[in-house]
């Protein structure tokens, strides 16, 4: 795809409180416009929540947006909330890409105004720049086998074991000792009950 | 417990171990060693011949070591599989002066000295990790002579000694003299909440409550025992726990908030003493005693590692297994497809390693209901035109996910999708440019160094941070709070090992002051050992820029967990004290002689290409291969 057919839309996240606390989140939105190719960049108070996400499939729809930044919490929280959400709107879900202005800015950076906020445009301006030269990608569908592996055969592996059985998967419950019971099985009684722990 | 021996779902393997797990989320190929128990464990029917006759006798571990069994034994009279062990190690068939009684006295013929190790394989699609906890040892706080004085036993010990299957039949005796004890001590937090250096400084959870409950089994049994507890806080904040505490004080258990620092024992009357200041009276008392229970605590399994590097999972701190994320995922682990239950994942009782255990069932159904999943796009594609079958990716990819690349017939190296997990260290290592990474492309990368850089690049840290443990560890430091200095600015790779020698260098070329490369401690890589080439690649650049006249120092390798907030800050404080000691002139000198040298090498390339005939591997700068 050549330069002059990106679309980058930017979404900043206030996350309440969370990143508008402690940076300037109207600067930073107003820095990502002036960004190459972006065309449009919004604030959202909360950008998972649902109003948040109609937002982005709105813009994606009217901008005709073929890149979508959202710079708020660590990719490791809602990465897949954002693809998903992309997606829905019909851009493949590995053009959108998150900067994580709220864990790695504006938690770190409490009392820090100005650093953070300079931090937190460079941190949309370096996702920015990785977006430009995203590529979709098809995921591959694996099967998941409908069996069961428990390793232990404490308290726990014996109910986990239970409860996938009685739900109709086999499982295989591998014990180091000659007997389950674990710890358990060695105690007399246990709290709150009284009662006995075999 | 009996439930599980006859569920025809399941597939109990007892006296068994992990031996080898393949595989990914939905498709593990799992390998299990069945020990050799020389008994068949399908005829044998408990009878209890073989105990009979058996001439030796070991301490019995179930019993604390208080009573004895045979070599040939019942675990416990409850065990599942209700099935006889035989122990190689006590037996004296298996030496040399035979002795086999137990096999001449078993009219089923269940014993046979030759059995052996049996390796079951096994395909599932999840994993339940449910390997529960050790006991500490309480031997290293000699200050309370658990090894010096008999009548100091641990709250293990405790349960088999009131045990009606224990081995005084529930008549409650002390070690020395077999009386019954007219006066108990406990003491809490042992090897818990310690600030020293012996213990560990968590809290072990259950041990209040389980004093508490102790306190009312005496007395229950024992209504004249004066009982006396000294503790830090009474820990009773479970459902129903308060209601046990009043009930054990009501009861007329003494509450003491104060620990000793050290038991002596009575030589003559084997009575043990103590000294302890009552902190809530402010008085310095002493107190005797006939039996002291210590309280341990709970510890991970010592031998946690096994699993921990098949599944390739991450551990806390404190020793246990760290979850995919301590509100929101506490079940699953980082690992897809593998899910916690019990003490594996932290210190529980009994109702919350059920309660966790459920949730584990639950969300290893939610998966295998669904019957399939997607799987992130992250693997790296091999471009043959470029490939020079030199090798160098079949050698460093930790899941052997690539074959072909034959110097010899000149084949191009061919990636496995399926087994590629995306770690991208052949892609790294590629000389040729030939293999991408899909979604972390060297093109996408190096323009996230270019963007970062662009102005102010002097006030500015590059880290390249590893998804799964320093990009999280610095997720948990912002979680947690913690404040650092604003300059670093952070490129996440899915491992360390996918950050390539030419990113680093092109930082310092583009003017960086300080280049942070981080990753996953060794045994927490989730890439099994991809994070080695990282730091064969860094060490190797140290040279190269030392050669070169730049500073290796600006260079940092760190690794740094998921669960390593505070290093992360740390880290970043003190990398902006090396970025203050880098001057403008330092900068310079580094991005002119960087430049020269690569330009060098782009015009020898240049010449060697043009020098052959024919379609050639060229060198290109990745930003052209990827245009």
């Amino acid at each position: 795809m050549s330069g002059n057919d990106l679309r980058v839309g930017v979404f900043v996240c206030e996350c309440g409180k969370n990143i508008a606390g402690s940076l300037d989140c109207d600067a930073v939105k107003e820095y990502a416009a002036t960004l190459p190719d972006v065309v449009c960049a919004v604030k959202n108070k909360y950008t998972c929540a649902e109003p948040g996400q109609q937002e982005i499939k709105k813009y994606i729809r009217e901008y005709k947006l073929n890149r979508v930044v959202v710079a708020s919490c660590t990719p490791r929280m809602h990465e897949t909330t954002f693809r998903n959400c992309v997606a829905e709107a019909g851009l493949n879900p590995y053009l959108m890409e998150m900067a994580n202005i709220r864990e790695h800015c504006s938690w770190a950076h409490i009392n820090d105004w100005d650093g953070a906020t300079e931090k937190a445009k460079d941190i949309v301006k370096i996702a920015v720049a990785r977006t430009r030269l995203l590529r979709p990608q098809t995921e591959a569908v694996v099967p998941i086998l409908k069996e069961v592996l428990v390793i232990g055969g404490g308290v726990a592996g014996i109910q986990a074991a239970l409860d996938l059985a009685d739900a109709g998967y086999r499982v295989n419950l591998v014990e180091k000792e000659a007997s389950i019971g674990g710890i358990m099985a060695a105690l007399d009684k246990t709290y709150p009950t009284m009662d006995c722990s075999i | 417990m009996m439930d599980v021996g006859r569920h025809p779902r399941i597939n109990l393997l007892t006296y068994s171990e992990i031996e080898d797990i393949s595989g990914y989320i939905g498709n593990f190929h799992v390998t299990v060693r069945k020990k050799a128990r020389y008994v068949d464990e399908d005829a044998c029917n408990a009878c209890g011949e073989c105990e009979l006759v058996c001439p030796v006798v070991a301490p019995d571990e179930f019993q604390q070591g208080f009573s004895t069994r045979k070599a040939i034994y019942m675990p416990f009279p409850q065990a599942v599989p209700s099935v006889y062990i035989l122990n190689d190690a006590d037996c004296l068939g298996h030496n040399p002066i035979a002795c086999g009684k137990c096999a001449e006295v078993c009219e089923k013929n269940c014993i046979d000295f030759d059995m052996e190790d049996e390796l079951i394989q096994l395909d599932v699609g999840t994993v339940v990790v449910a390997t529960g906890m050790d006991v500490y040892d309480p031997t290293e706080m000699d200050e309370y002579g658990y090894t010096r004085f008999e009548n100091v036993v641990t709250s293990m010990e405790f349960e088999r000694l009131i045990s009606a299957g224990g081995p005084t039949e529930g008549h409650f005796v002390r070690p020395t003299d077999r009386r019954t004890p007219q006066r108990i001590g406990f003491i809490q937090c042992v090897g818990s909440r310690s600030l020293g250096s012996k213990g560990n400084p968590y809290c072990s959870n259950i041990c209040c409550m389980n004093t508490v409950k102790d306190s009312l089994l005496l007395k229950d049994h024992y209504p004249e025992t004066e009982i006396t507890v000294f503790y830090m806080d009474i820990r009773a904040f479970g459902k129903g726990f308060e209601d046990l505490f009043l009930r054990s004080k009501q009861a007329g258990v003494h509450y003491i908030r104060g620990l000793p620092g050290e038991i002596f024992e009575d030589p003559k009357t084997k009575n043990l003493t103590l000294i302890v200041e009552d902190t809530v009276e402010g008085t310095i008392k002493d107190y005797e005693f006939d039996l002291i229970v210590l309280s341990v605590g709970v510890i991970p399994r010592r031998d946690s590692n096994v699993v921990q590097k098949l599944l390739t999972l991450s551990r806390t701190e404190d020793g246990f297994f760290m979850e995919s994320h301590p509100k929101l995922k506490p079940v699953d682990a980082p690992t897809g497809g593998v899910f916690f239950a019990g003490c594996a994942e932290s210190p529980k009782d009994v109702k919350d390693s059920v309660t966790q255990a459920s949730a584990a069932a639950a969300r290893a159904q939610i998966l295998m209901n669904t019957g399939e999943i997607s799987v992130e796009a992250i693997t790296s594609v091999c471009r043959e035109e470029l490939c020079t079958s030199c090798g160098i990716c079949v050698k460093v990819c930790p899941f052997n996910a690539i074959r072909g690349a034959d110097a010899k017939a000149k084949t191009p190296a061919e990636i496995i999708e399926a087994m590629c997990k995306g770690c991208g260290t052949c892609a790294a290592e590629c000389n040729f440019n030939a293999i991408m990474m899909k979604h972390f492309e060297d093109a996408q990368i190096l323009a996230m160094v270019d963007a970062m850089l662009e102005e102010k690049p002097l006030e500015k840290i590059v880290v390249f941070a590893c998804n799964w443990c320093s990009y999280a560890g610095a997720d948990l430091a912002g979680l947690s709070r913690l404040q650092y200095p604003h300059s670093q600015r952070i490129i996440r790779t899915m491992c360390s090992g996918r950050v390539d020698s030419e990113f680093i260098l092109h930082a310092f070329e583009k003017g960086a002051p300080i280049v942070l490369v981080s990753g996953c401690h060794f045994a927490d890589c989730h890439y099994i050992d991809a994070n080695r080439w990282t730091q064969k690649r860094v060490e190797k650049l140290w040279d190269k820029l030392e050669r070169m006249g730049i500073r290796p120092e600006r260079l940092q390798l760190e690794w740094i967990s998921a669960a390593e907030g505070q290093k992360w800050a740390k880290t970043m404080r003190e990398l902006e004290e090396m970025r203050q000691q880098v001057t403008r002139e330092e900068v310079e000198f580094t991005m002119r002689v960087l430049r020269e040298a690569r330009e060098k090498a782009e015009a020898k390339k240049r010449k060697k290409a043009a020098a052959r005939v024919g379609p050639q591997p060229k060198r290109t700068t990745s930003l052209e291969a990827m245009a």
